[in-house]
Order: structure tokens, then sequence, then C-alpha cells
């Protein structure tokens, strides 16, 4: 509440960017945890929330005769764009604003206030909705070919990796302690999927150590024990999603990529993603783009072309492809890393997940894919998106990217995935707003450390809870899209741009009516027909069997 | 028969056809006077049958004695025959080429064509000019059929019959005609009924470069107003094309001389210009160079998108002027007859509901389109992958069913009919067996007795059958105007006839059939539950509850 300089500005206007007539006067009240806007002069009451952890700019313009503009913009892409008639109070709500949506500690988040009605018990449960272990369990893990390696319990090998790891039956524990010492944050080799069917697996690490000519007896044995895991293969992959230059560049640094000369039977990969610096400054210009005010067609497309956005979804896309056919069509096990192997390598793995296995593309599969490979394995989600007051450079869409290549795939495959847009957007909203504990801090080791399941909800129960919003009426698992491995097209002509999150907020862009809406009222009404069916059909059965 | 002369070589064996989607078929290729057919050898069904008239190009490649035709059609499909033996490969080729850019209308398929099917209702006769007008009569006597130009002397490129205001008569249309680019003189495009205002096209007024004037021109329009109210002149060209026409004899309304109406100029591109974005456009879609870049600024650079814009972009400023502002609308270009058309069409669709019938979006290019004088033969000649050089050709009627589409996706269940029928205009529009699409205007259509002689394309669109594969499943009346948003962001590239022959069309097909299938479900168990209630009333009556001991 301390930093709350100004409660409540009054007079403020709310401009609409796209029509200006729409336009309206209110009064702007700031609390801890979110501003609201509540319009005047209106019949019904009409309030526009702004939750502070969602602001991720603030822009004070030049003051104009109408008075003193500030622009908010949110990390759910929404701008909004006042006018206060006093410049005082624009001076004090800016400045407030500026340091409640900057928290300088965790426990200033909005998850640690947000109080639910919900009893301690039932909070808990929300905790166990998912269960990886038990997910690997339904993967065939462990099995003759993969154990449970105890070497990262506390953390002490790796402490950006989760507690729990799998690692093939043959590795010892002095194998994978020498490899971790070879790879970048002790990320060694790990199982990240594993594929039942022809025993071919994915594992994500870090990058090796190998500077310009290091090698590792244990890294060299832990991938050869890895390739062996997969009996039916005779080489495996091991993919750079990295830029070749980059990756080459690293090596001065001591770090590097796999020499094919030390690895028995590998096959060595570069696939170019960019590193999150440039991912971020592409957002950035993509985002001016649909900010612009009345742009023409060549602006838009000029402008979406120089952000250089859609090349990298393809990117990462066409990294994903690569990994899933490799498993699909050659049965070869694959190592993804890029250097840290948090970001790129979290995407091109859950990417290839979903082409690979319809669970994935069910509600509940893509939150556990979303658990395993960016949460449990130590996707930056506080870096990342910004959640701190900290390093503007660690900031980067890379998890956004992920969600846009899954929506990609569902424009391709309207039938394949069991969720819309919508849980897309939920999804990618929520990893933002802090509302709940899933997406705070870096690593398992630091939600343990902050007490996460311990003072915070989750959001997977309360996603499932409510999954009547988010369920795709076109979805049947008995289609043939919803089977099997997708193979999409990544021809450029094939991506489109994603105005449903970009331009979410305008909402007048949109189409006017939506057959998802459509069809799910439809649905709805047949399941209440199908009721009245079966008691009509009872009824008469009565009536004619009491004749 | 001439034809005979044009085919060197009739039948070749061992011919294999690819096709997009679809396998290869090894088989006999035959040459008709107007088809190419391919079919297996196995069994005698045709795997191919190709009008010549579809046929925009061919390609012709040598492998030692193998040959390669890759035929280009109008479609947009491309699709390639090996042909062994370099003599029947280029044989075969001349042929085509021969045969597909006959000059001579009458000897077109459609003169040649009986329809296979019964002809339920004859639709040369579904679309008449004074059944459209019964239904203005209707709600308005403000306006009758005139038959001034009964014998295409006063327009040649108008009906016999058109609209104009009551109390203007025919000498007065005659000399405002005079003073119209075509003799197109202002007549009645659209009624808007609920608040009685109108939407009117014609040819560029001939102001010249000394500012002619016609008081019965002015008559005439002013005649559409209601007093004191003004109307809005719009312009399709800008200001300094428009001002260009002037030196050719053209020009637009001075405000001196029509002080009641407000100009307003867009800037609609012109044929020619349109032809070569369509050109790129393809190119664009058929480049397999993988790279984001390369296709995004050949997009960009075809402008077509910014065509569907600036296109949908004035037909909501007319539509906006009547339903809006409450006033009279004038549209033209220079002749009247292309982006004049595409503006006024669009602007029905946004306003009135029965245009998004399937009936009504019929009768609505009927009107608007080749009632009102599109010259169809000049302009779809050629399609995108002609090597000619264009003289006339434009795809100013695949762009109006390029916005069309547009405002479908936006308003997905305010359509009767699905992209389908877009498409399946599009194709006829090109090539057809139909007579629909011939000539280039009303009295052409009369001097080559088409109505006679070939059969209406839309005889066979509305048989039972074909309405009900175009029938939009979601279709739910809706009596609104429609105000389709025209940032980029909302207009996405036409992937039902840009990429139709580059991507699978599988997937979105098993969507389509889904959405079907939920909805006949529903119905079905709708249809079960009211005969179960039914047979429940039935029995209520028929039998008196059982008394209980």
């Amino acid at each position: 509440m301390e930093h709350i300089r100004l409660p409540k500005a009054e007079n403020v206007r709310l401009l609409n960017r796209l029509s200006p007539r729409r336009s309206c006067v209110g009064t702007l009240y700031l609390t801890a945890t979110h501003s609201i806007y509540v319009e005047s002069e209106t019949q019904v009451r009409s309030e526009t929330w702004v939750l502070h952890s969602l602001i991720c700019r603030l822009e004070k313009q030049v003051n104009t005769s109408t008075g003193s503009p500030l622009l908010i913009h949110c990390k759910n892409f929404q701008v909004l764009h006042f006018v206060f008639p006093q410049e005082q109070d624009c001076v004090h709500i800016q400045a407030s604003l500026q340091r409640l949506s900057q928290p300088e500690q965790y426990e200033e988040l909005y998850c640690f206030s947000y109080k639910p009605n919900v009893d301690e018990a039932e909070r808990k449960e929300e905790w166990s909705f998912l269960n990886l272990k038990a997910e690997y369990r339904r993967l065939g893990i462990p099995n003759s070919l993969w154990k449970s390696s105890p070497v990262n319990q506390s953390y002490k090998v790796s402490d950006t990796y989760p507690a729990e790891l799998y690692v093939p039956e043959s590795a010892t524990q002095q194998v994978i302690v020498g490899s971790s010492k070879f790879r970048s944050r002790g990320r060694f080799p790990t199982l990240s999927y594993y594929c039942k069917d022809n025993q071919a697996a994915i594992c994500r690490s870090s990058q090796p150590l190998s500077g310009f000519s290091a090698r590792c007896l244990e890294d060299e044995q832990l991938l050869e024990a890895i390739r062996r895991s997969n009996p039916r293969s005779d080489f495996m992959y091991v993919v750079d999603t990295r830029p070749k230059l980059n990756a080459i560049a690293n090596r001065a640094a001591g770090k590097g990529y796999e020499n094919e000369d030390h690895y028995s039977n590998i096959k060595f990969q570069f696939i170019s993603i960019e590193n999150i610096h440039v991912m971020r400054s592409s957002q950035q210009k993509m985002l001016d783009v649909c900010e612009l005010r009345t742009p023409s067609m060549a602006n838009f497309l000029e402008g979406l072309e120089g952000s250089g956005w859609l090349k990298h979804i393809k990117a990462v896309l066409d990294a994903g492809v690569f990994v899933a056919k490799a498993i699909s069509e050659e049965g070869a096990s694959v190592l993804v890393h890029c250097s840290d192997g948090w970001d790129r390598t979290a995407q091109v793995c859950s990417v290839a997940c979903v082409l690979l296995e319809p669970y994935y593309r069910s509600l509940k599969g893509l939150m556990v894919l979303i658990e395993r490979e960016w949460v449990s394995f130590g996707h930056k989600f506080s870096h990342r998106c910004n959640h701190l007051d900290g390093d503007s450079k660690e900031v980067s869409p890379v998890m956004d990217q992920f969600l846009e290549c899954v929506w990609q795939l569902t424009e391709q495959f309207p039938c394949a995935f069991e969720f819309n847009e919508r849980f897309l957007i939920a999804v990618h909203h929520h990893m933002y707003a802090c509302q709940y504990g899933n997406f705070v801090g870096n690593n398992q080791r630091e939600r343990q450390q902050l007490g996460l399941r311990d003072k915070t909800h989750s959001l997977w129960k309360h996603l499932w809870d409510t999954r009547g919003d988010y369920i795709n009426p076109l979805y049947r698992t008995d289609n043939c899209q919803s089977q099997g491995v997708l193979r999409p097209s990544t021809a450029p002509y094939c991506f489109k741009f994603w105005s449903g999150l970009y331009n979410r907020f305008d909402r007048g862009m949109h189409p006017r009516q939506s057959v998802e809406d459509y069809l799910m009222a439809v649905r709805e009404e047949t399941v209440q027909l199908e009721e009245q069916l079966a008691s009509h059909k009872e009824v008469r059965g009565q009536r004619q069997s009491g004749s | 028969m001439e034809f005979a002369e044009l085919i060197k070589t009739p039948r070749v064996d061992g011919v294999v056809l690819h096709r997009p989607f679809m396998p290869t078929v090894e088989g006999t290729l035959c040459l008709t006077g107007h088809h190419l057919i391919l079919s297996s050898r196995q069994d005698n069904t045709e795997e191919l049958w190709l009008l010549h008239s579809n046929i925009d190009s061919i390609e012709k490649r040598f492998l030692g004695s193998l040959g390669t035709i890759i035929v280009k059609c109008k479609d947009l499909r491309m699709i390639q025959l090996d042909i062994p033996g370099m003599e029947e490969c280029l044989n075969i080729g001349s042929s085509i080429e021969a045969l597909s850019t006959l000059d001579s209308v009458s000897l077109m398929y459609p003169y040649f064509y009986r329809p296979m099917f019964e002809v339920i209702e004859d639709g040369w006769n579904s679309f008449l000019p004074e059944d459209a007008f019964k239904d203005l009569e209707a709600m308005t006597d403000e306006w009758r059929l005139s038959e001034v130009n009964r014998d295409f002397r006063v327009c040649t490129t108008y009906p016999p019959l058109v609209a104009v205001p009551r109390d203007v008569d025919d000498d007065t249309l005659r000399k405002a005609a005079g003073f119209r680019h075509g003799g197109r003189f202002p007549v009645l495009s659209y009624y808007h009924k609920k608040n009685g205002m109108v939407m009117m096209r014609s040819g560029q007024p001939l102001t010249g470069t000394n500012g002619r004037r016609c008081k019965e021109d002015e008559r005439l329009i002013n005649a559409t107003l209601r007093p004191g109210k003004r109307g809005y002149v719009i312009d399709t060209r800008t200001i300094s094309v428009a001002q260009q026409a002037k030196a050719r004899g053209g020009g637009f309304e001075t405000e001196a001389n029509y002080p009641q109406w407000r100009r307003i100029h867009k800037a609609i591109e012109r044929s020619n210009v349109l032809q070569d974005s369509l050109v790129k456009l393809v190119e664009a879609c058929n480049d397999q160079s993988h790279s984001m870049d390369r296709w995004l600024s050949k997009l960009e650079a075809s402008n077509w998108q910014t065509h569907v814009k600036e296109i949908l972009t004035t037909a909501c400023l007319a539509a906006q002027c009547i339903d809006r502002e409450g006033a009279s609308v004038l549209v033209h270009g220079t002749e009247g007859t292309d982006s004049t058309l595409q503006v006024t069409s669009l602007a029905q669709i946004i306003l009135d509901p029965a245009c998004r019938t399937i009936q009504g979006f019929q009768g609505l290019v009927e009107r608007e389109w080749l009632q009102a004088g599109h010259p169809f033969a000049q302009r779809c000649s050629m399609s995108a992958y002609s090597n000619s050089k264009p003289r006339h050709e434009a795809p100013g009627f695949l762009l109006f069913l390029d916005c069309v589409w547009q405002v479908l996706r936006q308003f997905p269940c305010s359509f009767q009919f699905t992209e389908q029928l877009l498409v399946l205009l599009f194709e006829h529009a090109y090539a057809s067996q139909f007579g629909t699409f011939l000539g280039n205007s009303a009295a052409e259509r009369v001097r080559l007795s088409l109505p006679e002689k070939t059969v209406s394309l839309w005889s066979w669109v509305n048989r039972p059958q074909e309405i009900d594969h175009l029938s939009n499943p979601l279709y739910e009346p809706n009596s609104l105007v429609i105000w389709p948003s025209v940032a980029p962001q909302s207009l996405l590239l036409w992937e039902g006839v840009f990429l139709r022959w580059n991507r699978s069309p599988r997937c979105q097909e098993e969507a389509h059939e889904e959405m079907v299938h939920i909805i006949e479900y529903n119905k079905e168990l709708q249809n079960k539950v009211n005969s179960l209630r039914r047979q429940l009333a039935q029995l209520e009556t028929q039998e008196p509850p059982l008394q209980t001991p």
C-alpha cells in the first residue's frame, strides 16, 4: 500500500485506438494488486481491471490540449491509453504503477495474496492434480532401459534441474556426475520423452564445455548409453538448436558443441533458432506493427516481415519436425541442446512431443507437457517474463513462441486438438499474471525455497475445473488427425499472424461470429436433447408396459 | 468439323499424369474439340476431363525422347503430362495451344454442351430485371422501369430495362446518357428499405477540360434526393486520376454544378494493375523456395491484399453513407463496369441480408455484374499463367469474390452459402460448360443467342443436390447490417483459391464434415425428441391413467 501515491484519479479518459468515438470518461482507482477503471455516465457499470503484474511498460506522452496521456502496455498485449486532466495525477499514477508493477521481492507477487474461497485441503489437492511421476509411468518409464536416478535429489549436481531424473539403465552415478561437470550449469543429458512404440527417446541437456579440443570420457559414455537404450538403432542424433556461428563463438568461451570424432555413432546437426535477445527484439518489432493506428496493408506486411517473427516461429516448428521425424520415421534417439538447455531446448522438445503423441494434444496432456519440459526442467519463468524488477536483457518470449507453434498447428489440424485458442491464450495470460504460483521462480529448487506449494494456488486445477471454456468442438479422438504423428507443412504460407493473441484486445479486428461458440452451443443443446430423449423413452416404456 | 484440323495427334498411349494430391495415373491421352481427356487403360473410367478453355498456358520440356507438358489452368491448378515420343508431345502441345485460344465464341463448349441433368428451373429466366423490380415496387413508388434502352441504342452495355426515378422521363435519360462514359447514365443499383436511401451507379461524366455540364444529368441524380438532403458521389479513382481523365473527355462532378452532392475519391486500381497483381500473387504462392522473408515480401509486393482492403474500405464507405448518414450515393469510376461494380455489389452484401442467401447472391451477381455489363469475356479470357501480354484482362470479379470471402470469414454464420459457391463462380467465370459468363454485356448475350443455345450455370446450381452441397450448416438468417473489419490483421490470404493446389484440403474437409456432423446429429435428436413427445401426448389422450385398485 505504501507504493500508492494516489489512490484515485477522476475524469480520466480512456481512448479507444480503433474507434475514437468509443472513448469514455471515468475514474481510475489503484489498489495493491489491480488498477480499476470505472466508466462514468453509463447505465451499466463498466469496469476495466488491470493486474499490476501484467504491466510491462508505462509510457508518458507529451501533454496535449486535453490533458496528460499515459500509455500502459501490458504483457498480455493490452494497451490502455489514458488521458489525465491534471498532469500531477498522471505523474503520481505513473510513479505508483511503476513500483507496483515491478516488485522487488517474490513475496510481493499477486499469487501470495490471492485467496480464492478454497479451503487448505483443497488447495493442497490442487497441487497434486498433475503428477510427473505418473506421466513418466504413462510413458512406460522406468523400464529395463531407463531408470530413475537419485543423483540430483538435493539439487547438488545441477541446481536448475528437477530432483527426479531418468537416465539410461547402464549409466552409473560416476558417469552422470562426470558428464554433468562437462555441461553448462551441470545440465547433463537426461530423458525428456520416450516413445513406447519403438523405444526411441528424446533427451535434453545444455552445451558441452568442449572449447576447442576438450573432451570428457563420461559424457561420451553417457551418450553411448543413451544410444544403446534404443536397441533398434545403431546411431543417434545430437541436435544443436543454435545457429552454427553462435555455437562456434561459444567455443572461445570454453563451451561449444560435440565433436563427431569423439562420440561414436552420433549424427550431429545444427538447427538455427536465434537466441533470446533476437527473439525479444523481434517480438517488440511485431508488437509495434500491431499497435500502428491505421496501418496500410503494405505497412503491416512490411512490418511483419521486418520483425522476422514468423521466420522464428517457422524455425522452431522446423526443428520440432526434425526431431519428431527422427523419432517416428528413423527410430533414432535424439539429444537436443542449445546453450543452457532451458529455452530453445524446451521449445524443440515440447513441439516434437506435440507432433509425436496425441496425448499432448489433449487439454491435460498439454498441461503435463508444459509442467515437465518448461516448469520442471527449469525454464527461467521469472527472468523471461520479468516477474520481478530485474535485468531486461533476460526477458524473452520463448514460451510465447511455443504456444504460438501449437496455435499454428491447430490452424493446420483443426480436429487434432482437444483445446481451443482460448486455452493457449489463458496459459499465456497466467504465465505473466502471477495469480497462481506455477510460473513463479526460475527452477524447481527456487520454487521449493519459496514454498509455492504451501502458499499459493495451482493454475492447472483451475483451468481443468473451467475446461468447458477451453474445449474445441471439432476434436474427436477417433479422427485420423487426432491419432498418430502430425506431419505439418512448414511452407512459409502456412504460417499466419496470430491476431487472436497479439491483437487480443482489439476486439473489432476479430471475426464477429465464432464458429466455435456456435458449435459449442449446439453441442450443449445436443446433450440436453439426449437426456430428454432418454427420459421420454423411459416414460414411454413405463406407459407401454403399464398398459 | 473445324476442330479436326487443329488436332494433329488425337490419341497417345502411355501418358503419365501428375496432379496435386492425387496418385499418378498412366493412361491414354485423347484430344477432342473441347476436352483433354486422360483415361487409364485398366478400367474405362476417365481420370481427367479438362476443358481446353480452362488452359491458361502450357510449358514443354524434353528429356531424351520423353516429353513433358505442364498444363497451367485458369483455376490456378497445374498438372503434368509425361508423353513418350517427341513428335507426339510437340503435336499435343501445339494442338492444346490452338484449341485453348480459339477466338470464335460460337466454337466455345457451351454451344456444344448438353446437360446430363434435368433442368428444373431454366436459369436464364431466374433473375429477370422485371422480377427484381417487383420487389422494389412493393417497397416504394418513387422508381420506375424504363425501356429507353430497349434496343441497346442508348447504352450498349446496359440491359434493356433499368430502374430510374419515376419523375424523370426517357428523353432526359437519353440526354444524360450522352453526358456519361459509354452512355452509362445513373441508374438504380440498390434501394435501402430501412431508410429509403439509394445507391446508384454510372460511368464518369464527360465534362472534359472545358467543364461541360448537362442539366438533364443533374436533374436525373437530384431527383433521387429527398428535399433538403445531400448525397455522396463516390469516385473510385484518386483525385489526380480523375483530373487526368478530363484530358480524355472524362471528368467528375464539380461542386458548382452538383451543389447537393459531396464527392469522395478513393483509390481502387485499374484493370491492368490488378492483372499484374494477380500474376505476382500466384507466382508468390507457387514459389517453393522456403524462406519466410521471401514469401512475405512477395506477398506484399503483389499488392493483392492492398486491393482487397481498398475495395472493401470503399464498399464500407458507401454502405456507411447510406445506412449511418442516411444519404443516397452515386458510385462511379471511369467506365463504370469494374471498380464501380465491386463497390456497389459489396455494399449490398454488407447492407442487405437477402444478398447473403444462395439465391440472393446469384441474383446479385446477375444484377450487378452480368446485367450491369461487366465485360466478362474480355476480363476473364486469361488468368494468372498466361504468357501473352494482357489487353483487357483483369481479375476484378475474382477480387470481388475474395472480398466476399473476407466478409464471410468474419461473419461465418450470416451467409447461407459456403466458400464453395465463391470458388465455383471463380472457376466458371474463367472456363465453363455453361453460357452464363460468355459475352461482355446483355446486348452481346442476346446477339449470341446464349439463352436459346446454351445452358445457364444457375440451372445447374439451383438443383437441390447442388444447393445442399453449397449450403452453410452454420447459417442463421441475420437481418442486420454487417460491418467487416478492414484492418490488415483482419484480411487474410484466400487460401481456398490461392493455396488450393499447394496444400492438401484433407484436414479442412474433415473439419467441415465434423461441423456438419455436430449440427446434423443435433437436428436428428430434435426430431426424435419431438416425435416421442407426440407419441407420449397421444398415449396420454388415448388411455386414461390406470386406476390404482
